[in-house]
């Protein structure tokens, strides 16, 4: 029996939105390959709760109890012995941190095949093939399986089907764990550092990246967004560097938006970032750096110190505005 | 404690990249260095010499390439490596991200450290994934992205963002750990350092020399295959200002919102 494995993350109760696209590419790939998709939940996940994914069209639940979930060693055990007792011959995980350490150790405990940041999967004569963007997205590879494939999804890449009334059989699975995988365990899971801003509705962001220079540098971003009617976002590294709070993050492990106007200012643009606001309508980018990958996808791209520009231009947004 | 850190050279960010369109494979040619993410590793490796919570006898680099490499060595080497272990051999070629994680992982068996630290991801491959490879095929528990590290006798206490927040996780010793960029400013180099850095022992090694099977490695021995290139769909070329005149550059940009409802 061949199938599709699909890995879904949940927590306080509910499952990842990412995982959820995952579980629906896995049921409709599964659809055009003629065989079934499955999940695989760890931890504390009712009956109720696990049925639901069938809402996403697998029909196999399979779901480990006792391992502890939010890290990734004990998965890979469990999804190696669920794929081998039962012939999947891929899994497939949504974007996010925990997919991209899960899947490499699965690729290398089943000496599979992987490929990650994914943003598309295909099937051709039977098999399924996966494109990955490569080299700051500038070309597109795809990627073919001799054996076992795992594909690990970039962030968003796939869309979460309508839910049906479907419910998904629970299989509980006992799974002993490798002695490495339980050297490491969580003290504290989903802290959430600094204060929680709701930015998720703003029609106009201002985001502030590394090339703020410090901190302080966030009181132009706040001057400009109050101007234009906005809220301030950030990226990861000045989230990690404890400059601005992580409610405020965009991009992978962090929040996805698309508003009318996204204005980033000092931010180089990487894939992380980007994949969290490119659906946004107008994007404005500001940085002193002309060769910022940033350039290669906004709309309006000004080369420029932001210290020197961001000021000018609350005073004239304000001017305008009345 | 003796501390492995994995290196890598990548094309120079400035530099063009490109993929040999017969081959499939990254063109190799043109300036190169070391992965500027390898380098908060080794600092992260120094911080834990000179922190004192442990003792730290040795900081060996460790990379995978052709000969060119070499200087990524020297690069970590100068920075504060007290030798290094080059892997190079022609059957390693087109090796996918699991075989080249196997064939890291022999070279680290031989070394038998007890932590492997590695920067968050390459700048070329975007192979973030290393480390969660090496670490399977060691058997040792692995932790990504970490931004916060305190060692402490046969323990880590390590902090990430993951996706619901911050992580604080403890990790026994032996553990691969891939580090983020938060976690510390990297040191720049001495000039004596980097004068010294190619009289530092390096160890050049094959995969014969370190037991990794042949077939398990190279084109032949990856479970991938990648081919197929092709441009992604193109995107408008957007507008791009050039900030001369701050004034006039404010009055473009205002104009520019304005044509698009959004200063409304």
């Amino acid at each position: 029996m061949s199938g599709i494995l699909a890995y879904a993350l949940h927590y306080e109760g509910a499952f990842n939105k990412n995982s959820l696209g995952g579980v629906s590419e896995a049921a409709r790939l599964a659809g055009e390959l003629g065989c079934e998709a499955h999940a695989v939940v760890i931890g504390d996940v009712s009956d109720d709760l696990a049925a639901t994914l069938g809402n996403y069209g697998v029909t196999k639940v399979f779901r480990a109890k006792d391992a502890p979930e939010g890290l990734a060693q004990p998965v890979v055990d469990v999804m190696a012995k669920v794929m081998d007792d039962n012939g999947h011959d891929y899994a497939l995980f949504g974007g996010g941190l925990l997919g991209f350490e899960i899947g490499a150790g699965l690729a290398a405990r089943l000496n599979a095949g992987v490929t990650m940041e994914v943003t598309q999967v295909n099937v051709a004569d039977g098999k399924l093939t996966a494109e990955r963007p490569i080299h700051g997205d500038s070309s597109i590879s795809t990627s073919s399986y001799k054996d076992r494939g795992i594909i690990i999804g970039r962030l968003n890449a796939f869309e979460t089907a309508v839910p049906s009334d479907a419910s998904a059989q629970v299989e509980d699975v006992d799974v002993e764990l490798s002695e490495f995988s339980t050297k490491a365990t969580m003290v504290q899971r989903g802290e959430a550092r600094g204060e929680d801003i709701d930015i998720e509705g703003a029609d106009i962001l201002v985001a502030g990246g590394r090339g703020l220079g410090k901190p302080e540098g966030f009181e132009l971003c706040e001057a400009l967004a109050a101007a234009l009617g906005g809220a301030v976002a950030a990226t990861r590294a000045v989230v990690d560097a404890g400059w601005y709070p992580y409610s405020t993050q965009i991009g992978q492990t962090g929040k996805t938006v698309s508003p009318k106007l996204y204005l980033a200012a000092g931010i180089s643009g990487a894939i992380q970032h980007k994949v969290g606001f490119q659906s946004s309508e107008n994007i404005v980018a500001i940085n002193k750096d002309s060769n910022a990958p940033i350039f290669e996808y906004s709309d309006l791209g000004i080369v420029g110190d932001l210290n020197k520009i961001l000021p000018k231009l609350t005073e004239a947004v304000k001017a305008k505005k009345g | 404690l003796k501390i492995c850190v994995l290196v890598k050279e990548v094309p120079d960010a400035a530099v063009e990249k490109r993929i040999n369109p017969s081959t499939g494979r990254m063109d190799r040619s043109g300036e190169r260095n070391l992965n500027p993410y390898d380098t908060h590793a080794i600092e992260a490796a120094m911080q834990v010499k000179e922190g004192g919570e442990v003792e730290v006898e040795e900081v060996i680099a460790v990379t995978m390439g052709p000969s060119t490499a070499v200087r990524a060595l020297h690069k970590a080497v100068s920075l504060g490596a007290d030798r290094s272990v080059h892997l190079a051999d022609d059957a390693l070629a087109g090796s996918d991200v699991v075989a080249t994680g196997y064939a890291l992982a022999k070279v680290l068996e031989r070394e038998s450290p007890d932590l492997v630290l590695l920067g968050q991801q390459s700048d070329d491959g975007e192979c973030y994934t290393i480390g969660a490879v090496v670490a399977d095929y060691l058997k040792m528990p692995s932790l990504t992205q970490v931004i916060k590290m305190d060692v402490t006798p046969g323990k880590l206490r390590c902090e990430r963002q993951a996706e619901y927040g911050y992580d604080t996780v403890e990790i026994e010793l032996p553990a691969v750990i891939s580090v983020g960029d938060a976690i510390n400013e990297p040191r720049y180099p001495s000039l004596k350092a980097i004068m010294g850095a190619k009289k530092k022992p390096l160890d050049a090694v094959g995969i014969g020399d370190v037991g990794i099977e042949g077939d398990r490695v190279g084109e032949a021995g990856s479970k991938v295959v990648c081919g197929d290139f092709k441009a992604p769909p193109q995107k408008a070329a957007g507008e791009i200002i050039e900030d001369e005149d701050t004034n006039e550059t404010v009055e473009k940009i205002i104009a520019w919102l304005d044509e698009r409802k959004l200063l409304a």
